[in-house]
């Protein structure tokens, strides 16, 4: 039996960040979370919502709501695989992997995605490897996912990645793009505008 | 009809079997593919999730490029054979029409590094272009070696079919099933086609990622097919490269060959094992040949 | 009535800006605008009031009428289709002619269309210009009345048309009931029980079917459809289509001896009244209760019909002679006042969502289907089985299957959830299975609705909040293989569930006739973009249309239970029951006129003119219009070159002088 923590477990208006909810969905063009009528599609039909701490439906109630903390706290978006699966079967036609990759861009930016799991370290390490290169290089991308998080795990790896290697299905060398002085600009314009 | 060809950065690597399996098939139609030159990495999910608008940028640049590459075409058709590729690449393409005020801010980036897009760009997956632009018929004619009795079950995964549904239907796709059809395969019939292989869970997430994929195989197993086809690099390394790993987490034997649709079609054309790849795949697919 | 020359006498006019609560006044400054409407010509009142609609407010406008000498009036408030017949009525009593009253809508044109009280006020200032400079040019206009025809037309026979039927031939109207199938009855002689109370369909329907066939005031055509609708309120004439049976309808009585002599043996069709889950033959009645009491044949299926050679086994054994291979369409012309349109609704089909793998995975089943399998009379007398004959142990109920969806339809249906209460207490009964519901919200509002649900919990039906993502036949442990299983989340608890079944209902919902579109245009009345018929106001005139005569009964308005359908259907019937024992109706005077001077006898109007009312005068060389027949439509108007077509109620005098109301303001 688990001990019992003692933790409270109720939420005062004033905890909530009401502009979390309403006003950065509005400006994502993700205002149609407000439609949703909590009918638990997107978890029922989502691959991974039984590895979730919350199921994607509880997420668009906390989103809406104002949880801003526990949702950003969340492992949720970081087990969405981008399948589309919610996103084709919601009767509202609600975007709800375009949500979770707007949390994913929010816990980021607000530094509180989990620091031991991967699928951050992935998606931070592909965004550097990527601005860099110009192309993704998959032998120095789980590299420095390890590096970014737990280098001893990554001698589980290296048997998958000489066989890898063996068969020709991986490189030792870089992938890069030629013409990287048009790629640099262009991603630094974009920032500036924004 | 000539079509540029966006590989992306897997079929470079993990995914060569991929590439050199499609270059192949659209050999012998004598339908050649174009490199796109100097393409750069689509984004896939990973730069999504860390910032929308430059994933949107980044992306952009190889819709630009296609159009420098083939400037009189009045439709310039891009074959994306990785599904994360074609979805990114469709929804950036979409993203640039739509006239939202971001479309401008990157059009116009793109203009001042030299790279006008004007959007006649298309973003076509390959099993589109043989089934739509090439056509059954055709494709029939160039089967030497009839793939006779071997079942497959063909394994359409997420992001060619979702959330963009361009050219089959989501919710039972039939596209790849008629293609093996033709060459002789007997498709097996399976409600997990379009259900998620894990994706890169299974690099980040391993217990999650393992999972998805190890349920795929098992129900395709149970429901008699001899191996899987697969459209995406992603979904054949993770249905592929892991089951070793499977069957000790799971203390279940895995063992289903899972290729390429390509590298089916291309074996049924009688192109050689080298030419389609075949060598380099960790579940040889002959004993399940030589038992037909 | 007050007496003076138009042409001549001064324009003394009106103006009264209604608040209507703060509807208007919150987004007008009606005061503004009234000290505004003071400034124009020939303006001698204006003043703004609370509600003008009110007793006070009316007595407002009479009293200055009598005292003040007004001979225009201008209220702007709301739509004129809520309160012109209001003011009009107003002016009249006070002895002026009604058409020398001008509404400006400054409620839906204005106030609730805009955030902005400066921009409404601006707007609100120019329509009541634009209406003081139009009434001085009103014309007085009498109303015709025209006497009711005492017949009615009910079109649909499901409990809806038979009731608005009884109802009407009981207060001694003669009634036309046509019904497209070959027997009247609708869904509800499809149902086995009916909720709250369980008492029987049919125990309860029937009676009233042959009611319906019995009754003196009442002309059943069924197997029939409404050909034509022409003419309007309180005389409408109708061409109905009477599709052949085959069979001489007055002489046959049902015997069947024609059904066993069929050369088919074995029946083999889809009967259509079972949803196929029972086969009929080419000749066939569709279930025992059938009304009218006749056989019919099925020209797709009928040897002789569909490829001309038969032995006519059936015709030789008819003790009656009643067959006839040789009949065709016949059409019948009525005259009647009212007509009611009871057409019903067609239920969702579940092959629109494939992930529930309705016609994929046999033991999945349409709602309608099991109200069929447990029905006594059904295919399978009652017993609810699995197509492999068994019993289910677990039944699976998935409400909101077509409704609450974008992609499908975007309404609540209304009746999904009581009747998938309604299903689960009737599975439970005949075969001990679990039953799990599925549902999204339970809504049970109606009386004894809310305390059946309870009995249904005290039942032991599982409820699972959650809509069902999946249904398949993809089993991950030993006890799901050969199970349909259920993938949903479980809202309620929080966490995904999957459940095997042996059968699963899906609670379809309702939808509007797939040629709904079709139907209103013959009716000329308006309908949803989802094809439900509009009533003219959905509190105040639920069972009028827009057209005046027509009325709607039942689903055909929107989806609905048969207690609300049965209530509706009385409504419908005691309102054409007014309009035809008030004996006439009023036309409004808005018809056209040739002006003689200016014709030039092009017979443009002639070929336009939809209702045939504008002759060619031959001897004269110019159009001649009948203004009985004139229904103001001003196509007319609008073809002819030479102006000579006018209309009343809309000169070009007036709608240039409106139009120079708002420009001069702008």
């Amino acid at each position: 039996m688990s001990a019992w923590l003692g933790e409270r477990t109720i939420k005062y208006e004033a905890e909530l960040d009401k502009k979390f909810g309403r006003e950065m969905l509005e400006k994502h063009a993700l205002e149609s979370i407000h439609n949703c009528i909590q009918c638990g599609t997107c978890s029922g039909t989502c691959p991974v919502s039984p590895y979730m701490d919350y199921t994607p439906r509880r997420i668009i109630a906390m989103t809406r709501a104002g949880f801003k903390q526990e949702v950003l706290n969340s492992f949720t978006m970081w087990l969405c695989a981008s399948c589309y699966s919610c996103t084709v079967d919601c009767p509202k036609e609600i975007k709800i992997t375009e949500l979770m990759y707007w949390l994913k861009q929010q816990a980021i930016k607000e530094k509180t995605y989990p620091r031991r799991f991967l699928t951050p370290a992935l998606a931070k390490s592909f965004y550097s490897i990527v601005k860099k290169f110009g192309r993704n290089n998959e032998g120095l991308l789980i590299f420095m996912m390890y590096m970014r998080t737990n280098p001893f795990k990554m001698i589980k790896q290296s048997k998958l990645g000489l066989k890898l290697l063996s068969k020709g299905r991986l490189g030792l060398g870089i992938e890069q793009i030629k013409r990287k002085e048009e790629l640099k600009p262009l991603l630094e314009l974009v920032e500036k505008v924004d | 009809m000539s079509y540029l060809y966006y590989p992306g950065c897997s079929l470079k690597s993990t995914g060569i079997g991929y590439e050199e399996s499609i270059l192949q098939v659209f050999k012998t139609l004598h339908t050649p593919l174009e490199e796109l030159d100097d393409w750069n990495c689509c984004g896939a999910t990973a730069y999504m999730a860390v910032d929308e608008l430059k994933a949107y940028a980044l992306a952009s640049r190889n819709l630009a490029l296609a159009e420098k590459q083939c400037p009189d075409d009045p439709v310039v058709d891009v074959v994306a054979p990785c599904a994360a590729c074609f979805l990114v690449l469709y929804k950036t393409q979409q993203y640039l029409a739509k006239k939202n005020g971001k479309d401008l801010q990157i059009k116009q980036a793109l203009k001042d590094v030299g790279l006008p897009y004007k959007g006649k760009v298309r973003i076509r997956h390959p099993l589109d272009v043989l089934l739509n632009d090439i056509g059954l018929e055709k494709i029939k004619n160039h089967v030497k070696q009839p793939l006779k009795g071997l079942r497959v079950a063909s394994y359409y995964g997420c992001q060619m079919l979702r959330p963009y549904a361009t050219f089959d239907n989501p919710d039972n796709p039939q596209s790849m099933d008629q293609l093996i059809e033709a060459m002789g395969g007997e498709v097996i019939d399976w409600p997990l086609k379009t259900r998620c292989c894990g994706a890169s869970l299974t690099g980040t997430v391993e217990e999650v990622g393992l999972r998805l994929s190890y349920i795929l195989l098992k129900e395709a197993e149970n429901r008699g097919a001899d191996v899987i086809a697969t459209a995406c690099p992603l979904c054949q390394f993770n249905l592929e490269c892991y089951q070793d790993r499977m069957s000790q987490l799971y203390h279940d034997k895995v063992n289903m060959p899972v290729v390429y649709f390509s590298q089916l079609m291309g074996m049924a054309f009688g192109s050689t094992q080298k030419d389609l790849g075949l060598q380099r795949l960790f579940v040889p697919l002959e004993p399940a040949l030589a038992a037909k | 009535m007050i007496a003076f020359d138009y042409n001549t006498a001064t324009p003394r006019i009106g103006v009264y800006i209604c608040h209507c609560g703060i509807n208007i006044a919150g987004k007008v400054k009606v005061d503004e605008v009234a000290a505004f409407a003071k400034t124009l010509p020939h303006v001698v009142k204006s003043c703004d009031y609370k509600f003008m609609c009110s007793d006070p407010g009316q007595e407002l406008i009479q009293q200055d009428i009598r005292e003040l000498g007004l001979n225009r009036v201008v209220v702007a408030s709301c739509s004129p289709l809520l309160h012109e017949p209001t003011f009009r009525k107003a002016c009249a009593d006070a002895g002026l002619n009604p058409f020398f009253f001008q509404m400006a809508n400054i409620r839906e044109h204005v106030s609730w269309v805009t955030p902005d009280k400066e921009a409404g006020t601006e707007k609100a200032k120019a329509l009541v210009a634009a209406a003081v400079e139009r009434v001085q040019h009103n014309r007085p206009l009498e109303k015709k009345q025209v006497p009711v025809n005492a017949n009615a037309m009910v079109v649909g026979g499901g409990i809806a048309g038979i009731h608005a039927a009884l109802t009407l031939a009981n207060s001694g109207k003669h009634v036309y009931l046509v019904e497209r199938e070959p027997t009247i009855g609708g869904h509800m002689a499809m149902f086995d029980k009916t909720f709250p109370t369980l008492d029987c369909a049919a125990c309860i329907l029937t009676p009233k079917m042959s009611d319906v066939k019995n009754h003196p005031n009442i002309t059943l055509w069924s197997y029939s459809e409404v050909e034509q609708v022409e003419g309007y309120a309180g005389n409408f004439k109708v061409k109905v289509k009477r599709k052949p049976r085959y069979i001489n309808e007055e002489s046959c009585v049902g015997c069947l001896e024609c059904v066993d002599a069929c050369v088919f043996k074995t029946p083999r069709f889809d009967n259509e009244f079972d949803l196929g889950l029972k086969k009929r033959k080419p000749v066939y009645m569709p279930f025992p209760q059938a009304t009218p009491t006749v056989v019919t044949v099925d020209p797709k299926t009928c040897l002789q019909l569909s490829k001309g050679k038969c032995a006519q086994k059936c015709a030789e054994v008819c003790p009656k002679d009643c067959f006839d291979f040789t009949q065709t369409e016949t059409y019948e012309d009525v005259d009647v006042g009212a007509i009611i349109l009871a057409t019903g609704f067609q239920v969702f089909d579940g092959k629109r969502i494939p992930k529930y793998g309705y016609g994929k995975y046999e033991n999945v089943y349409s709602s309608l289907e099991v109200e069929r399998l447990v029905n006594a009379s059904g295919p399978t007398q009652g017993e609810l089985v699995l197509k492999n004959g068994e019993k289910p142990k677990s039944v699976a109920i998935i409400h909101c299957v077509g409704s609450r969806d974008h992609k499908t339809n975007k309404y609540c249906s209304r009746v999904c959830c009581m009747y998938s209460l309604k299903l689960a207490h009737l599975i439970k009964e005949r075969t001990e299975a679990e039953i799990y519901n599925f549902y999204i919200d339970m809504r049970t509002p109606g009386k004894g609705y809310e305390e059946f649900y309870d009995r249904l919990l005290e039942e032991g039906v599982h409820f699972i909040r959650g809509r069902v993502a999946e249904v398949s036949d993809w089993a991950m442990t030993p006890e799901e293989k050969g199970k349909l299983i259920i993938r949903a989340e479980d809202t309620l608890i929080g966490m995904p569930r999957r459940i095997p079944v042996d059968m699963v209902v899906l609670s379809v919902g309702l939808e509007a006739h797939k040629d709904a579109d079709e139907v209103r245009r013959k009716f000329n009345i308006s309908c949803s973009h989802e094809g439900w018929f509009h009533e003219r106001h959905p509190k105040l005139a639920p069972v009028s249309t827009a057209t005046d005569g027509i009325f709607l009964a039942g689903a055909c308005q929107g989806p609905k239970d048969i207690p609300d359908t049965v209530a509706q259907a009385g409504a419908a019937a005691a309102e054409a029951m007014a309009m035809i024992d008030k004996g006439v109706v009023e036309l409004e005077p808005n018809t056209a006129y040739i002006d003689e001077e200016l014709c030039c006898g092009c017979r443009t109007c002639v070929g336009m003119c939809p209702y045939s009312a504008i002759k060619a005068d031959e001897a004269l060389g110019i159009a001649v219009l009948n203004e009985a027949l004139c229904k103001g439509c001003g196509t007319c108007v609008a073809a002819c070159p030479s102006g000579a077509a006018q209309q009343n109620m809309f000169t070009d005098q007036q709608i240039f002088e409106e139009l120079v109301g708002v420009l001069n303001y702008v």
